[in-house]
């Protein structure tokens, strides 16, 4: 575990956590990244730059987002208490926007016109197309022809907000193909478009970058919790994807001592059925995406096809700070499958009156296991990345409901 | 010159005959791909020939036993593997470097390697008497082409335009332009591809540099042609490219 006395602080220059992260792209790539490297540098130590991220947020994102004690859960499960981090409270309906902002205002910077992005649910294309038009800029997104059949209203959102989607038929047709298509574009267009990558995922500066805009989570925690419970909490609890919501509440936690971070992934329908998400926990370290990580991957490393009620998890790989938190055991990596979620979900529209998303639920799943197994003054900090409305249909078609 | 093909496709059993056909067809080195999943910097094309060959089972070890029954009767041209840093790892590098060590492989271009997330790769390859070889960019700085320089060996891949594999047309003067820079900074000889279509492209081309790489443009051909002409066809193509380069003063490769 990390200690007070050793200071965690990753990555290296080069991008590295440990063995994993790193810039494993093809040279034509190289100096596209060298030029956003230098350019982030240059944003992160400049305070009007910050100034302007912060006064976003707050103005336009609706930040800081609040933490809510979810009494009647805890009542009911009859063990710790549950805190939610409410980030399906801001503008967009999900953490996505936090890193949406931060990257586009970096695009400004550097004179970028034009923004592309990849997306899974187009939660994130969504985030980035809002963006995009908050700013004048053109917006491409990005996403697999599958889930532009199966995410209809999301694809209606992004060309409302004035983005133009492309659906791409390659590979699985799904989110990684959807990252391949985005990289290829913007290798070709490298002159005038920036790349909003929705996670904590690709090539260094992204990791680290996307990390650094999402962390305004956990630095909220740091300062509320003390307010309302007079103590930072015992267990801090996110769903994990590519990692972002998670990281940007976990980071922040990982120098105080005593808080256990746990990332649950999406065991779909079963880790044991080989249909799921979970690169931690069934994976295995490789190189996809432009760093190396956890990856499910066949014996003879291509990619594998993931699975998951909830298109936000539904990634073969994992940002590869995860990775790093995994094997120095500074954080704990567990899973529920998609019934479990959904019954977490349902769960909290009962009880609480919130519409949780489908990759939040996930989260909300792992905290009611873990909750009657703790004393009723043990505290878990829950975050809630995102609202359900999105959710709708794919909870009403499981529940037998056309709409 | 030097073609690619990628092996697998359109069928495992046509992996060799073709490699024999680019030989005849005038090839003086083959650059084999190695399908993956998720082939990031190629273009449209040769992401359908990796497809394609994955859903024929492709996979690394195979292409290994290929280049096998390629050497069985071809000791001479050289074969360079192309491909992404994934399956290599998957096999473990030092299982892989001595799995093609022994196959015959004489070279390794692996995309999403760049030099330094590749030093000890590099090393285990060389110290198996194999090639690394690397790409450099129209973009590249003096400090990465001395770091190529240090780090590859055989030959260098200069890929000459921006975007991915199979895309956009040529600018002849710029690669003519930075030839001699690069061709000087590394102190090999350099090979230049990455939208060459024809006999004409690859004439121009060839004319300033040491040697000429054709993907998209075969991968196609293949495509095109019904199953039992593609190697022929393929010969075919690769011959009127051959001639075009032979009338160059002091044919290059
Ligand atoms: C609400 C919500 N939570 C979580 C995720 C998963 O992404 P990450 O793991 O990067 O937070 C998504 C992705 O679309 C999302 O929309």
């Amino acid at each position: 575990m990390q200690t007070a006395d050793k200071p965690y602080r990753f990555p290296d220059s080069h991008g590295h956590f440990g063995p994993y992260g790193g810039v494993f792209v093809a040279e034509t790539l190289i100096p596209a990244l060298d030029e956003l490297n230098a350019a982030y540098e240059a944003c992160r130590s400049n305070p009007a730059f910050i100034a302007e991220f912060e006064y976003e947020l707050k103005h336009y994102v609706g930040r800081p987002s609040p933490i809510y004690h979810a009494k009647r859960i805890s009542d009911s499960l009859g063990g710790a208490q549950i805190y939610l981090k409410r980030e399906d409270l801001n503008h967009t309906g999900a953490h996505k926007v936090n890193n949406c902002i931060g990257q586009a205002l970096v695009a400004r910077y550097m004179g970028k016109p034009r923004v592309i992005a990849e997306t899974g649910a187009g939660q994130h294309g969504v985030a980035t197309a809002t963006v995009a038009a908050r700013y004048g800029m053109e917006c491409v997104v990005y996403m697999g022809a599958e889930d532009v059949k199966r995410q209809a209203a999301n694809v209606y959102r992004m060309k409302l907000l004035g983005a133009k989607v492309v659906p791409v038929e390659s590979g699985s047709k799904t989110l990684k193909d959807a990252l391949n298509e985005a990289m290829r574009d913007w290798v070709t267009n490298i002159h005038n478009t920036f790349y909003i990558i929705g996670t904590v995922a690709g090539p260094h500066p992204y990791p680290m970058m996307v990390r650094d805009f999402q962390t305004v989570i956990g630095k909220e925690c740091l300062v509320q919790m003390p307010e309302m419970t007079g103590r930072q909490p015992d267990y801090v609890i996110a769903c994990v994807g590519g990692g972002s919501n998670a990281m940007g509440i976990f980071h922040p936690y990982i120098d105080v001592p005593g808080v256990r971070l746990i990332g649950v992934e999406a065991y779909g329908e079963g880790l044991e059925s080989g249909r799921h998400a979970a690169s931690l926990t069934g994976g295995t370290p490789g190189v996809l995406h432009g760093n190396r990580t956890y990856l499910l991957q066949s014996e003879d490393g291509q990619i594998i096809e993931t699975h998951s009620i909830s298109a936000g998890l539904d990634y073969p790989g994992v940002g590869p700070e995860h990775a790093w938190l995994k094997d120095s055991d500074r954080a704990e990596y567990v899973g529920v499958t998609d019934q479990e979620a959904l019954a977490a979900f349902h769960n909290l529209c009962h009880l609480e009156g919130i519409i949780p998303a489908l990759e939040s639920s996930h989260a909300l799943a792992y905290a009611a296991k873990l909750a009657p197994t703790l004393p009723r003054d043990k505290i878990l900090l829950v975050n809630l990345s995102g609202r359900g409305d999105k959710d709708m249909h794919t909870v009403a078609e499981k529940s037998g409901i056309q709409f | 010159m030097i073609p690619f093909i990628t092996a697998g496709d359109p069928a495992p059993e046509l992996t060799v005959p073709l490699m024999h056909a680019l030989v005849e067809g005038g090839a003086d080195i083959i650059e084999l791909g190695v399908p993956f999943s998720d082939p990031m910097a190629d273009g449209p094309t040769i992401q359908r020939a990796s497809e394609r060959a994955l859903v024929n089972g492709m996979s690394l070890r195979k292409v290994l036993a290929l280049v096998s029954d390629f050497r069985a009767t071809n000791s001479d041209t050289p074969v360079v593997l192309m491909g992404y840093a994934n399956p290599i790892e998957a096999m473990g590098v030092d299982r892989f470097v001595a799995a093609a060590g022994a196959a015959g492989v004489d070279g390794v271009l692996v995309v999403d390697y760049p030099p330094e997330e590749c030093e000890a790769f590099a090393r285990t390859l060389k110290a198996g008497s194999m090639d690394p070889i690397f790409l450099l960019a129209p973009t590249s700085t003096e400090q990465r082409i001395r770091e190529v320089a240090t780090i590859g060996s055989g030959y260098i891949y200069y890929v000459s335009l921006k975007g991915v594999t199979g895309s956009g047309a040529l600018d002849f003067d710029d690669v003519a332009a930075r030839m001699p820079q690069i061709r000087q900074g590394v102190g090999m000889p350099v090979g230049v591809g990455f939208g060459i279509r024809d006999a004409e492209s690859a004439r121009r081309i060839g004319e300033v540099a040491d040697a000429v790489v054709i993907g998209s443009r075969i991968i196609e051909e293949i495509e095109d042609s019904p199953r039992d002409q593609a190697v022929a066809r393929v010969k075919n193509f690769v011959e009127g490219v051959r001639a075009a380069l032979d009338q160059i003063q002091g044919a290059p490769r």
